[in-house]
Parts: C-alpha cells; sequence; structure tokens
C-alpha cells in the first residue's frame, strides 16, 4: 500500500483507476484519460495533487537563504502573493528539483516542492537553512486541489468561502492569497488559466464534492500529464534531474544570471558550462508517423548525433504524437526516431504545443 | 471488474480468441486488458496474407499510456486486419469483444484453439495478477 492523499477514499469511490505514482496510491483516470484532458481544455477540471509538498520557510533572513539556494532570484517577488517557478541545484549544476515560491511577507515564503523529491528537498532545505536560522515547515495538514481550464475559476468561486472570492478572482497570473489556512493561486500545470487550492486537508473532501457540483470533472494524472506536456512544461525525473542542468534542459530561462555578484548553488558550474557551449539542449518533437513518442526512446539526428526523448505522450489536441527530447544543440528542425526497430521522422518544434487551448505550434 | 465473456478464449497475455461457424478464429483484446492501457490511440493490425505462428506478436496496440504487442494465439494465415481500427482505435475501449476485433485468421490447426485458457481458467489468471 502506498501512501495516500486526504481525497483517496473520494477517488476510489467515483471509480478512480488507481496507480502507484512515486510511492503514491494517485488517481490516473476516473474512466477516459482523453475525455479528461478535452474537459480541461475547454471547461474545466480539477486535480487531487496533495502528494506534492507544501513547505514554509520562515526567518529574518529567509530572502537571503533562497537567493542562495534557487537559480532563479526571489528577489524579483516584491508584491506580496508573487509566485516564482526555480530550480534548486546542486554545486555541480544538477537539478535538485523544480519548484514554486511565493514571496508571503520578507519573513516568509512558501515552496511548493514535487512528491518524488519531498525527503531530498526538505533534507537539502534543512542542511543549508541552520546558517540563515531559517525555520523549514512541511505542511502536511494542507491538500492541494488544482482547479484548470477556461472555465475553472468562475466555477471554483461559486463554491469558495463567500468571503474570500472578490480577493481570488482578481489574482493576476501567478498571484496567490490567503485567508485564513486557505491558499488560492493562479497558477498550474496545464498551459489554462484556473487556481491551484491549498486547504486543510480534512476539508479537501467537502470542497472536493463541491467542486463537483459545481461542474468541475475530477481528472486524473494521466490527463495531468497530457496537459503538462502539450504546455510545454517539464516533468522532474522525466526531462531532468541531478545528472543535467537546467541550460540542457530547457530552463534556461529560469536562471537569473544578474545580479553577478549573486552566488547561488551551481552558479559556478551553470558560468563554466555556458562558457564551453552546451552539447545538449532541450526541444518539443512532433511525430509524424502514427505511433506514440515514449520516454528513453533514441533520437537520431543524421550527420550531427543522437539524442533522446526524455516525455513522450499522444496529444489530445492536436491528434498526434508529441514529446520532449534532449538532443545535439547542433539539431535544426528534423529528426528521427526509433520506434520498435524503425527509424520515423520528427518535426522539432520549440515548445508549447498547446496554449490557452490553442495549438501553438505548426503542424 | 471486467468483462470475460463465457464463450471466448483466452491467452495470459490478455488476448481474446472466438472460433467462428466458418471455422476462422477472431481475436482482440480482453475489457482487463482495454482498461489497463487505457485510451487507445493507435492500432497496427496485420495484413491479410501474412502467416503467424502461434506466441508470435503481429499486432501493436498503442495507448496514451503504453504499447503493447498482439500475440497471435494460434498458428495460421491472417484472412483480415480491423481496417476500421486504423481511424477509430477507440473501438477497442468501447466494444473489446465486438467492433474493436483486431484480426481474423484461419488455424492451421483447431486443436491450438482448444488449448487455449476458457474463460474460468482466464479470470483466474487476472485474479492471481491482481494479488
Amino acid at each position: 500500500m502506498g501512501l495516500r492523499t486526504p481525497l483517496f477514499d473520494v477517488h476510489v469511490a467515483s471509480g478512480a483507476r488507481m496507480v502507484d505514482f512515486g510511492g503514491w496510491d494517485m488517481p490516473v483516470n476516473y474512466g477516459s484519460q482523453i475525455e479528461e484532458h478535452h474537459v480541461v481544455r475547454r471547461d474545466a477540471g480539477m486535480f487531487d495533487v496533495s502528494h506534492m509538498c507544501v513547505v514554509d520557510l520562515r526567518g529574518a533572513r529567509v530572502r537571503d537563504f533562497l537567493r542562495r539556494l534557487l537559480a532563479n532570484d526571489v528577489a524579483k517577488l516584491t508584491q506580496a502573493g508573487k509566485a516564482l517557478y526555480s530550480c534548486m541545484l546542486r554545486e555541480h549544476g544538477g537539478v535538485i528539483d523544480d519548484l514554486i515560491v511565493y514571496y508571503m511577507d520578507d519573513q516568509w515564503y512558501r515552496m511548493v516542492v514535487n512528491a518524488g523529491t519531498r525527503d531530498k528537498d526538505l533534507e537539502w532545505l534543512r542542511a543549508h537553512a541552520g546558517g540563515y536560522e531559517v525555520s523549514v515547515e512541511p505542511r502536511f495538514d494542507l491538500a492541494m486541489i488544482a482547479v484548470q481550464g477556461p472555465g475553472a475559476r468562475q466555477r471554483a468561486a461559486t463554491v469558495l468561502e463567500p468571503g474570500f472570492v472578490a480577493r481570488a478572482l482578481e489574482l493576476g497570473y501567478f498571484f496567490g492569497a490567503e485567508h485564513g489556512q486557505w491558499f488560492v493561486a493562479r497558477t498550474g500545470y496545464t498551459g489554462e488559466d484556473g487556481w491551484e487550492v491549498m486547504l486543510p486537508a480534512d476539508r479537501a473532501a467537502e470542497f472536493w464534492a463541491r467542486l463537483r457540483e459545481a461542474g468541475v470533472q475530477p481528472c486524473g494524472l494521466g490527463a495531468r500529464d497530457t496537459l503538462r506536456l502539450e504546455a510545454g512544461m517539464n516533468l522532474y525525473g522525466n526531462d531532468m534531474d541531478e545528472s543535467v542542468s537546467p541550460l540542457e534542459s530547457g530552463l534556461g530561462w529560469t536562471i537569473a544570471w544578474d545580479p553577478q555578484d549573486r552566488d547561488f548553488i551551481g552558479r559556478a558550474a551553470l558560468a563554466a558550462q555556458k562558457a564551453h557551449g552546451v552539447p545538449r539542449k532541450q526541444v518539443g518533437l512532433i511525430l509524424q508517423d502514427r505511433a506514440v513518442l515514449r520516454s528513453h526512446q533514441k533520437v537520431v539526428v543524421p550527420a550531427v548525433g543522437e539524442g533522446e526523448v526524455t516525455s513522450g505522450t499522444f496529444s489530445p489536441t492536436l491528434e498526434r504524437s508529441i514529446g520532449l527530447a534532449r538532443v545535439p544543440s547542433q539539431t535544426t528542425d528534423r529528426c528521427e526516431i526509433e520506434i520498435r526497430g524503425r527509424l520515423l521522422p520528427a518535426a522539432v518544434v520549440r515548445p508549447p504545443f498547446v496554449r490557452h487551448g490553442k495549438i501553438a505550434v505548426a503542424l | 471488474m471486467s468483462n470475460v465473456p463465457a464463450e471466448l478464449r483466452f491467452l495470459k497475455s490478455h488476448e481474446w480468441a472466438r472460433l467462428e461457424a466458418d471455422g476462422t478464429i477472431t481475436v482482440g483484446i480482453s475489457d482487463h486488458a482495454q482498461q489497463a492501457l487505457g485510451d487507445l490511440v493507435f492500432v497496427e493490425a496485420p495484413e491479410a496474407g501474412r502467416r503467424v505462428a502461434a506466441g508470435e506478436a503481429c499486432a501493436v496496440v498503442e495507448s496514451v499510456k503504453a504499447a503493447s504487442d498482439v500475440y497471435s494465439p494460434v498458428s495460421g494465415e491472417v484472412i483480415a486486419g480491423n481496417a476500421d481500427l486504423g481511424g477509430q482505435p477507440e473501438l477497442i475501449n468501447q466494444d473489446p469483444y465486438g467492433a474493436g476485433w483486431i484480426m481474423r485468421i484461419r488455424p492451421d490447426d483447431k486443436a491450438q484453439f482448444a488449448a487455449l485458457l476458457d474463460a474460468k481458467a482466464y479470470e483466474a489468471a487476472l485474479a492471481a495478477e491482481t494479488h
């Protein structure tokens, strides 16, 4: 038996197909994964993401601490509730995790880290927190529900606590706000508008049921994966890990090089890699044949070299197979993918594939 | 719970086989298999005229989640692949024992069909797999 979120019984009772996901028993779908995908692109779906770990970091020097630990710079966050996406790196530049950090106030930042990396993240944070007198508090008392889709905010607003609705609806992209033990942020992992709602674990089942009554469709991790891949978002453990740097993972944009004297962990290694030329890069792929890209398939770039598919799936929106791959930096617009002993042609594109319900690449 | 029709025969690898009145054998994947795979997105069915051996991988079903080989339950000649699956792979999800059939084979030896798992034995195999 794996770890269970506060919504485990709700998923089972609604007929979800449960699978192991990084040690957690999670719903992969409640029927059709493709239908769940479309409902998020067209209206509103919800995901139990309580397996992800909320960590509160507090202390007078918490800002300095995060400016040392994260490759992106929390000094960019000047308005309360504003969020930042960042990698946390080892000294050699490998990615420990990718995460979102919210600036709550000068002495409090809230971080959301991946489920599968939770223990090593907490260990890393604690190992460095002492020098800054920062407290590291994982919030195991909170559940998290992502409500996503063009109709998500309006539907969810009808069941949010009335005193919180106006503020929640006013949130700009990548902003969050708290209300008692509740926290609503206009963030997500689908490429659609929506909210991620953190709430007391013992309120999760009731809120889930009320969202359902408001017309929000439960969606499993299967649809979450196809949605994030269409949106061109990386999945930790697939698209990057400790063996690669953000520069080789399509995450160069998350590195804050300025100011130059900010000495974040991994900076020297990234600077050296950049100076020598990064040998590999991340690209998007659209398979031109009838098959499906899967992680670890070999990519062949004629006259250049080889790479590997890091994430692949069938895109319900494009009705083609799409993927992310790590390939030689000289790769241009074509490559071939080895699938069941054959080399099939693929177009090399720049993700995202889909943004706000619209196809964002040339087919 | 998945549906296991009593009149069919099965392989442990989740193919079903049905002996037709004309002596041919229709093959598909079981309800359990389609549930486990999730939404099917591509099917490569074999072409008519191909010789297949019992246990040979002769079709591929690919879902959002995974690709899976389909093994022939008997040796013989493929007399038809289900062309409808090219445009509608979801037929396998909707009707795995009917419109979602994958291929029809003329067996060399009908005794091979008789030796396949019956519904009860397949149900026992499923129970063993999930425990």
